[in-house]
């Protein structure tokens, strides 16, 4: 395959380096003429020393009989026009483009980038993985410290939607005194029947916990495989 | 008519300025405040300081509901993606890139984008001065094609010039004035 890559960071550098060496046939366009010297020095003489946005050199560097056009640049709007360019105006069949900004995603796929990478949605996504969601939340500490106000909310799989407070096992030395519906308290009585996306706020001792997270929240792993 | 304008260096803050004067609502966008100081003391219009290509801060601006957007940055790609923006986020109705490499700015004319592209126009104000033929370089030029993302159809806001490519240069008044 024929890749022509068009940025010379870091990305760009371990991209043509990676490709390199499973055999594909690469371009790297890199406008700083300094930087690009260095690449070649490493990588050899696949480099272009043109701003790959110029169509110009984008055509030079051969992206009409490229396979893909790899944008990773570190400007947004530069990797957009890059694959815009390559797809409408050298009929590039797969362009790749880095973004940035999560919130350029939309907008570039609907312009017809066909592949979006953001780093930043990326790592955004793992460190999400790491935060339980499904948790009780710790309000704040009461008495000596033995009581907690504890938040719990209600979101899908938790065995408390469609049931009353009656109807569940709450631990000893624990009681469920409000629910937060549409952003209105109200007393949680035994008989108020709990749904969805419901705050609902307890107060209990710091052992009661476990339980209180069983009845509310729901089995742990397997809401946290989810 | 409520015209946005990103990018407050001479053109922008001269239509800006004559715009506001000819009683448009004129909204002018720029990353730096000092821009700004280009535009007269008793600016009619609204100048606000934030990045044209972040949708977020063309809606505070106001953009919604713009007839007129014109994208007049230094980056030929900051602009084109200012205007796709302006296409795609707010519908607005005739969209203006400046774009100042003539490949790009005629291949987004044919993506549903104006553009104007400086390279051509003052070429063609220098061949037009002293006699020579015109350089069939991009200047003014219309959306030809049709935009990839929505139903955006521009009306003409130039005249087309007699050239078949459709690339041909319009030096006349607006285009001469453009940039010193």
């Amino acid at each position: 395959m024929f890749v022509l890559v068009v940025g010379g960071g870091k990305v760009g550098y371990y991209l043509a380096k990676e490709l390199l060496d499973s055999g594909h046939e690469v371009a790297l366009m890199e406008k700083d003429p300094e930087r690009a010297r260095q690449i070649a020095d490493e990588i050899g003489s696949i480099v272009i020393a043109h701003d790959g946005c110029e169509g110009k050199y984008l055509g030079e560097a051969g992206s009409n009989r490229a396979d893909v056009v790899a944008a990773v640049t570190g400007d947004d709007e530069d990797n957009l026009v890059i694959c815009q360019m390559a797809k409408h105006h050298f009929d590039v069949p797969r362009t790749i483009a880095r973004v940035n900004n999560p919130k350029n995603e939309t907008l570039f796929r609907h312009l017809g980038v066909d592949e979006l990478i953001s780093p930043t949605r990326m790592i955004l996504g793992s460190i999400e993985q790491d935060i339980p969601v499904h948790e009780l939340l710790h309000l704040a500490a009461l008495g000596e410290g033995e009581l907690e106000l504890i938040e719990a909310h209600l979101q899908p799989g938790s065995p408390a939607i469609g049931r009353a407070p009656r109807d569940l096992e709450i631990p000893e030395g624990c009681s469920l005194f409000a629910v937060i519906r549409d952003g209105v308290a109200s007393p949680l009585r035994p008989d108020t029947v709990l749904r969805e996306g419901d705050k609902v706020i307890a107060i209990g001792k710091q052992e009661c916990e476990d339980l209180l997270h069983g009845q509310l929240i729901g089995d742990p792993e397997a809401t946290a495989a989810g | 008519m409520k015209i946005v304008i990103v990018g407050c260096g001479r053109v922008g803050a001269s239509a800006a300025e004559l715009w506001s004067k000819a009683g448009h609502e004129v909204i002018v966008l720029d990353i730096s405040t000092r821009a700004f100081e280009r535009l007269p003391s008793g600016f009619g219009g609204t100048a606000v300081r934030g990045d044209g290509t972040d949708e977020d801060v063309l809606r505070r601006a106001g953009a919604e509901g713009a007839d007129i957007f014109l994208a007049l940055t230094e980056g030929d790609n900051r602009n084109v993606m200012a205007a796709q923006l302006a296409v795609e986020a707010f519908g607005v109705p005739r969209v203006i890139a400046k774009i100042n490499d003539p490949v790009r700015a005629a291949a987004y004319a044919e993506l549903g984008i104006a553009t104007l592209c400086r390279t051509g126009l003052m070429v063609d104000a220098v061949n037009a001065h002293l006699g020579f033929p015109s350089s069939g370089l991009a200047g003014m030029l219309d959306a030809s094609g049709h935009h990839p993302g929505g139903d955006h159809h521009s009306p003409s806001t130039s005249q087309q010039s007699d050239a078949p490519s459709g690339a041909g240069p319009v030096p006349a008044a607006p285009g001469a004035s453009m940039e010193a």
